[in-house]
């Protein structure tokens, strides 16, 4: 891609940034289910392509190894209730999972038709259709409790991996106390992702159906902050999970950064994600994000939405570094959003304290390297949004005792820690892919891991 | 440019695709349309007694066998023979043929298996200009209770006894429709040629029921709660039909008499198989009832393309060709050996033939080659079944390929003799001829 022109940054107006840039159909229209749900026909249709491979590509491809032949072939044949169930028994959370999966790069990106045909079949799709199909029955009907075990788990964050493995202890008979810092759970389900992928509030209605199975209970607004509160968890409970994901963002380091009108692209989205009103929320004119991976493909594109005019997406390395994937970068492109490659933030530009422009330095891989190449350029804004990175809780994890890699915990597979009875996944393990699925896999891998622990204990230490 | 004209048991018509006796040709209305659609024929629904009609059910007279994607492999349907006055049809017909001269119009006739009655209705329905009659000895439901249709074509004395009848009272070619509700086929065309039949029409439809409904468990479709067995026709039962023309075709006492191919005809390719087995034209209906009149036209256009690229003038150049490649098990070569083949370059890597094989066959395709997925033929296993190529969603990746005489097979650890050997020979049957049969 060309590098783009500089723009010279208006002087006289000032900074437009407001709310209901849009009328409410508009708005109601822009956040409305980005793919809906299958008809019945599309299912069929779309199940019949489904070649029903041996040892299928697609499972292999699969973080959480659903049995998407499977799943599938029941579909084709009307059954919903054994598709949903081949789904969630691998993955809890299969419904979130067939809406913000980078299928295209997971299941659908080894899928056989594609060599033949052009195009994958839609597996994330079908999935949707068997997950949807059965959540108006409780989740107990497909998967019941075992007997109580009056072993009792606390889980600390109720994001994918937190809920994945609450489900997985609750399933088995455990008694789970699923903590979590926000009001609501659901984590990045929750704030994390654009409205239009979970759209009718999806992540509260699986939430609440996941939470159905019983055992579970679920209590917001409460944050681990220290060992002392770790230390009182362990000793309560039968063992814990630690499922905190990176709370914190990167800062950008250069001038102008704490300027008006510069905002994290994290906190935008959740702020997006539970306003009931979009029209309420303020978005620039003129929208530089900054950033190359999913949250600023989310940003950027519900900057467009919102009603903002121009909105640039500037990323300082290639499209094939970008952490958005290709058809996330095809998403954004087709609502407008411009994408730009090897420009990193130099300066954001300011006039009485606000923002006004974000002034790059051209970028280029010279041996593996990235240097400047000595060229400049500067987009106007009257917004900057920066998607630059999340970061671990580093306080709270370098008093807890546990071992740390690059500030994230370091733990296994299925989720040991250095610490005997502590558990760990999700985005805050150490060699985690910053997927939904993988969180979902981290939970459910700790949960079987938790219990066949406790299974090798004589009797429950705590009573249920 | 290749001519379709078909000469049929006497009978002319501008191309060899006739719509059956069925649903599409019960009134004037349609058979107007089909006309002008390009049919070359039509044979008109089943006509019955002077009298009251017969009376149909007010219900789903229709079922069908769907892909997921709701094409239609399977049609089944319990209509009875035309409901209509026995007058009403005749003066339509007598009309229609005025108005399409040159097209095939064939009355189908289905009355009790008294001589008085044939002898009444045939100077009725030559009167009105038709070129022929067939006998409708198939119908598998209802008139089948009634001592008529496939009650009659399953005695074959029954079948020579009317044919005679009929070519005693009338001038017209008589084509004998059999129903394929028997065990022999032969039996019935043999009874028909005594009889002194111009030609036999098969197949007529096959027994069948569609399923049961999984909320109410009644058969399905059913009618005010229960339901019938109706007629199968349709894609699926073409190869039945085939085998049945082929049967006809190669056994002495049948072969030679005019056969209209029927069964699961939609496309010029379903109709070359019947002619290139002997049959002289097809009649269709399935697929008219699913896309309509217009479909004709991709049949004549399809078959008459094939033919230009093959250099036939007529269908008659390809008539019974491939008969000649139908053979009893017995008579097959024994030393013919292929092996799969799989094409590297179109293989997808779905792994359906290696499963196939594995689990149900002879363990002859390979799933893994240095630690990487990947399908090969295991050729000291491979015994040329097929399965691979049958189960292989991609056209022509995997192909049998012959071995030629004197090439090693690996199987047996033998060269592939160049001499023949069947069964009738085979040292392995203790009932071997000396000499190879004719």
């Amino acid at each position: 891609m060309s590098a783009p022109s500089s723009t010279v940054p208006s002087t006289t107006a000032e900074p437009d940034i407001r709310a209901a840039r849009l009328s409410a159909a508009q708005y109601a229209q822009h956040f409305a289910d980005a793919a809906p749900r299958y008809s019945r026909s599309q299912a069929l249709v779309e199940a019949e392509r489904c070649l029903y491979c041996f040892d299928a590509p697609c499972a292999t491809a699969c973080p959480t190894g659903i049995d998407v032949p499977s799943f599938i072939r029941r579909i084709a044949e009307d059954n919903l209730r054994g598709a949903a169930k081949a789904i969630l028994a691998a993955n809890p959370l299969g419904g979130t999972c067939a809406r913000v999966c980078p299928t295209e790069e997971l299941c659908e990106q080894v899928c056989v038709r594609t060599a033949q045909q052009g195009k994958p079949v839609e597996i994330g799709r079908l999935q949707r259709y068997a997950v949807d199909a059965v959540m108006d029955r409780p989740l107990s009907t497909l998967f019941p409790r075992a007997a109580a075990t009056g072993r009792r788990i606390a889980v600390v964050g109720a994001g994918p991996a937190g809920l994945a493995c609450a489900v997985g202890l609750a399933r088995r008979g455990h008694t789970v106390v699923l903590h979590d810092a926000r009001p609501k759970g659901g984590g990045l389900n929750e704030y994390g992702l654009a409205g239009y992928k979970m759209a009718d509030d999806f992540a509260r209605r699986e939430l609440d159906w996941l939470l159905g199975i019983g055992g579970i209970t679920l209590n917001t607004g409460w944050r681990l902050t220290d060992r002392a509160q770790l230390d009182t968890l362990r000793a309560d409970h039968d063992a814990v999970f630690l499922a905190i994901g990176l709370p914190g963002t990167q800062a950008l380091a250069v001038p102008g950064a704490g300027l008006q009108g510069v905002r994290d692209a994290v906190a935008f989205i959740a702020e997006l994600r539970q306003s009931p009103d979009k029209g309420a929320i303020p978005v620039g004119r003129r929208v530089v994000v900054i950033g190359g991976g999913m949250t600023a493909v989310d940003a950027a594109v519900q900057s467009r939405l919102l009603g903002a005019e121009e909105v640039h997406m500037v990323y300082r390395r290639g499209p094939g570094q970008m952490g958005a994937s290709a058809a996330e970068r095809d998403w954004a492109q087709t609502h407008g959003v411009t994408l730009h490659h090897w420009l990193a933030p130099e300066a954001v530009l300011g006039e009485q304290g606000h923002a006004v422009a974000v002034r790059f330095a051209g970028q280029a891989l010279v041996d593996g390297r990235l240097q400047a190449t000595g060229t400049h350029t500067t987009l106007a804004a009257d917004q900057v949004f920066l998607a630059i990175g999340q970061t671990p809780d580093t306080p709270l994890l370098a008093g807890t005792g546990l071992a740390l890699d690059g500030g994230r915990i370091v733990a296994d597979d299925d989720g040991h820690t250095s610490v005997p009875g502590l558990y760990a996944g999700g985005d805050c393990r150490r060699g985690g892919r910053d997927l939904t699925v993988a969180a979902v896999e981290d939970g459910k891998r700790a949960a079987a891991a938790i219990h066949a622990h406790l299974s090798t204990l004589p009797t429950a230490l705590t009573p249920a | 440019m290749a001519d379709l004209t078909n000469h049929f048991a006497g009978i002319r018509s501008p191309n060899p695709f006739w719509l059956a006796s069925a649903p599409p040709t019960d009134k004037a209305t349609n058979v107007h349309r089909a006309f002008e659609a390009g049919w070359g024929g039509v044979v008109w629904k089943t006509l019955g007694e002077a009298g009251p009609p017969v009376v149909n059910v007010s219900g789903p007279r229709y079922g069908a066998l769907l892909t997921p994607d709701r094409k239609l492999l399977g049609f089944n349907n319990i209509e009875l023979i035309t409901d209509r006055p026995l007058q009403t049809n005749l003066a339509e017909m007598r009309e229609v043929k005025r108005a399409w001269p040159d097209r095939a119009l064939v009355a189908s006739l289905m009355v009790p298996c008294t001589e008085s009655a044939w002898r009444d209705i045939l100077p009725m329905v030559e009167d009105t200009g038709c070129d022929g009659i067939e006998l409708n000895f198939g119908c598998p439901h209802g008139m089948s209770e009634r001592g008529m249709g496939a009650a009659v074509g399953q005695v074959p004395e029954y079948i020579q006894m009317v044919t005679a009848w009929c070519k005693h009272y009338s001038r017209l070619p008589v084509i004998v429709k059999l129903t394929p509700n028997i065990t022999d086929i032969r039996q019935p065309a043999a009874a028909a040629k005594r009889g002194g039949a111009d030609a036999v029409s098969l197949i007529n439809t096959i027994n069948s029921i569609m399923g049961v409904d999984p909320d109410t468990l009644q058969m399905s479709p059913s009618t005010g709660g229960m339901g019938s067995h109706g007629g199968y026709c349709g894609p699926a039962v073409k190869p039945i039909a085939l085998n049945m023309v082929a049967e006809i075709g190669r056994s002495a006492d049948t072969a030679g008499i005019p056969i209209s191919g029927i069964g699961g005809v939609g496309s010029w390719r379903d109709a070359l198989d019947y002619i290139a087995l002997g049959a002289g034209n097809v009649q269709v209906c399935t697929a008219a009832m699913v896309y309509g009149f217009k479909i004709v036209q991709e049949m004549v256009d399809g078959l008459s393309h094939y033919m230009d690229e093959r250099g036939f003038h007529s269908t008659e150049d390809f008539r019974g060709r491939a008969l000649k490649t139908v053979t009893d098990w017995q008579y097959l070569n024994l030393n013919a050996v292929s092996k799969a083949v799989i094409d590297q370059d179109q293989c997808i890597e779905c792994g359906r033939c290696h499963i196939a094989c594995e689990d149900t066959s002879h363990q002859a395709i390979s799933a893994m080659k240095d630690g990487v997925r990947h399908f090969e033929v295991k050729e000291d296993e491979c015994v040329g079944c097929n399965l691979c190529v049958t189960v292989c969603p991609v056209p022509d990746c995997i192909t049998l390929r012959t071995l030629a005489p004197g090439e090693l097979d690996q199987r047996t650890g033998q060269p592939v003799p160049a001499q023949p050997l069947n069964w009738t020979a085979h040292p392995n049957n203790p009932m071997r001829q000396a000499a190879e049969p004719a």
